[in-house]
């Protein structure tokens, strides 16, 4: 049976993409996080946030932290709410830098319209997470016995062989297989 | 009487409303003895289909007893006879109906002209699916008026159980036709996306038919176990690359013939373009989901066939339509023409060929319905389809 594998134990459900997004979600603010704490002058410079360069490297803690409570974690649910609360924050602080006379203002509107993006898929994940039932799901319903077929399936191939496509339902015959013999290929010219 | 009733997004209620009555000579009355939940009707539930009003009663998969007929449907029914509607309302004389082409029926659609503005013709009315099909009641009820009655039915004989016939309705002649649609020859590989209940259907359709191998693509795991029973090869798409499965199944050349059993409502396990539907659907700048169909595009063989009998609704973004030209591949679509397959299907139900009962899994009264069409949506339980009794 190839599809019994590790990565299945929330089979059942409809939405077990969300785990794959919430797993991207704790990568990327691992990856942020290390970013903010690792370049916090630069970054500061670049939003014309000079004197905060402090605060950007405990947001970069911030983020490192939500991102192995994500990954870390059997219910990533409430880190991923914590994400969002996080990107209010950033959001709220990057409009201080909007005020008075930054130059480096085009630069701060194009980080908050990154982070309104990443809040979005923050907000769908954690929305379609916190409708997942919590319960664990009960054991797989055996079907293996649903064949259809009373005869059994070996002996149902083809046995509708008296079936006549209609003729506006047939392949148009160019489209057809071939029928006669295979003919000999010669080998490939090199080119 | 009882009826599960549409009031909005995912919620549907078990309702008192008014019985239905004859309301032109050529409609009938049915008893409803079984009818079920359809794949389609959760694009009603969660509301990708427009045209929903509140108080419509769902459903277009039922069967009964008929208890009342109009003066025009003398010499094809008569009160007592076993029936299952089609899920297409047919007038049986238009050019489409005598072509067989029953689901573009030019006249049973009374609303035929919002159906033009949004696809250039109207198409037939359908049961218990929005105002762009007529706006008729459905068969999720105890009782259901059957229009243009005299053609719409398809009558059973007494002595087998309905569960074995409620599907000529529509899950197993749309199997059918999409396998059909194929054309399938004794060298073919069919590859069939999606292993709900029409593609348990289309997999069985395609054995029947001779197909060399079915291959089918699904997640779920009591649904590739279904599938598999049924003699298909399967591919769980969170664990392996279906591109590369179907390639190495088929010496690398592709599925000759690939079935789209999906349709709007695609479920991809996190590739860049299903993220992208999910965004542009959620900012309403698509309305369909239709990442199999690009796959299908890109795996098939030149010069193969992609059979879709998987609804899609409206405007659909990114199709690969390079591919399909340059790979001369053939579409192949529509809604099932439930009538023009049902009598050859009957007689293999009949004959024992097929026993297409397989694939119900939860059997509840009309009251428990709303919540399992929950149960339904969300795959869980091992739901894969799920009858009513009213």
């Amino acid at each position: 049976m190839r599809y019994e594998t590790e990565r299945t134990r929330r089979r059942g459900h409809a939405d077990t993409a969300t785990d794959t997004l919430a797993r991207g979600l704790g990568i990327f603010s691992i990856a942020l996080g290390i970013a903010e704490i690792a370049a916090p002058r630069p970054l500061a410079r670049a939003l014309g946030m000079k004197g905060q360069e402090g605060l950007i490297a405990g947001y970069g803690l911030r983020e490192i932290a939500t991102g192995v409570g994500i990954l870390a974690s059997k219910d990533p649910t409430p880190w991923i709410w914590g994400r969002v609360a996080g990107d209010g924050l950033d959001l709220a602080t990057l409009a201080t830098a909007l005020e008075g006379d930054n130059p480096k203002k085009t630069n701060v509107g194009i980080a908050m319209a990154a982070v309104a993006g990443v809040t979005a898929l923050d907000v769908y994940c954690a929305q379609t997470l916190s409708r997942e039932s919590p319960h664990p799901l009960p054991p797989m319903q055996d079907y293996s016995d649903r064949t259809g077929f009373p005869r059994g399936v070996e002996q149902s191939r083809g046995a509708a062989s008296d079936f006549e496509v209609p003729r506006d339902f047939r392949t148009p015959e160019a489209l057809r297989p071939y029928t006669q013999p295979d003919l000999p290929q010669r080998p490939m010219p090199s080119m | 009487m009882k009826a599960l009733v549409w009031h909005g997004t995912t919620d549907i209620r078990c309702d008192s409303v008014p019985d239905p009555q004859i309301e032109h000579p050529r409609d009938a009355i049915i008893k409803v003895t079984s009818c079920a939940i359809c794949g389609s009707d959760l694009h009603l539930y969660d509301h990708f289909m427009p045209g929903m009003k509140s108080g419509d009663v769902m459903g277009h998969e039922m069967m009964g007893e008929v208890v009342d007929v109009g003066p025009e449907t003398k010499g094809k029914l008569k009160v007592g006879d076993r029936i299952v509607v089609p899920f297409t309302i047919i007038c049986g004389e238009c050019e489409q109906c005598r072509r067989g082409n029953f689901s573009v029926c030019e006249r049973t659609n009374r609303n035929g002209h919002i159906a033009a503005k949004a696809f250039g013709h109207a198409t037939a009315g359908l049961f218990g699916y929005t105002h762009l099909t007529g706006g008729y009641q459905g068969g999720q009820a105890e009782y259901l008026r059957v229009p243009f009655a005299d053609a719409t039915h398809i009558k059973v004989p007494d002595g087998i159980p309905d569960e074995k016939l409620l599907f000529l309705g529509d899950i197993f002649p749309t199997g059918w036709q999409a396998a059909v649609q194929c054309d399938i020859q004794p060298t073919d590989t069919v590859a069939i996306w999606g292993a709900g209940p029409v593609g348990q259907m289309a997999i069985r359709s395609a054995i029947l038919l001779g197909a060399k191998q079915v291959v089918v693509i699904d997640r779920v795991p009591e649904r590739l176990a279904m599938a598999e029973a049924g003699g298909a090869i399967t591919i769980n798409f969170d664990e392996e690359s279906v591109i590369e499965r179907l390639n190495e199944l088929t010496n690398g050349k592709g599925p000759e013939k690939c079935i789209d059993a999906v349709g709007m409502e695609a479920h991809a396990a996190g590739t860049v373009d299903a993220m992208y539907d999910r965004v542009k659907q959620a900012t309403m700048m698509e309305t369909d989901r239709p990442h199999v169909l690009r796959e299908m595009a890109y795996v098939c063989r030149p010069a193969g066939t992609l059979s879709i009998p998987g609804v899609y609704g409206g405007l659909l973004d990114k199709i690969p339509f390079g591919a399909i030209m340059n790979k001369g591949l053939t579409i192949r679509t529509g809604q099932t023409h439930v009538n023009r397959w049902t009598d050859d299907l009957l007689r293999r139900i009949e004959e024992g060929q097929i026993d297409p009962s397989f694939v119900i899994t939860h059997t509840v009264g009309l009251e428990e319905g709303p919540e399992m069409y929950k149960v339904f949506r969300d795959k869980q339980d091992g739901c894969i389809k799920v009858v009513l009794k009213p």
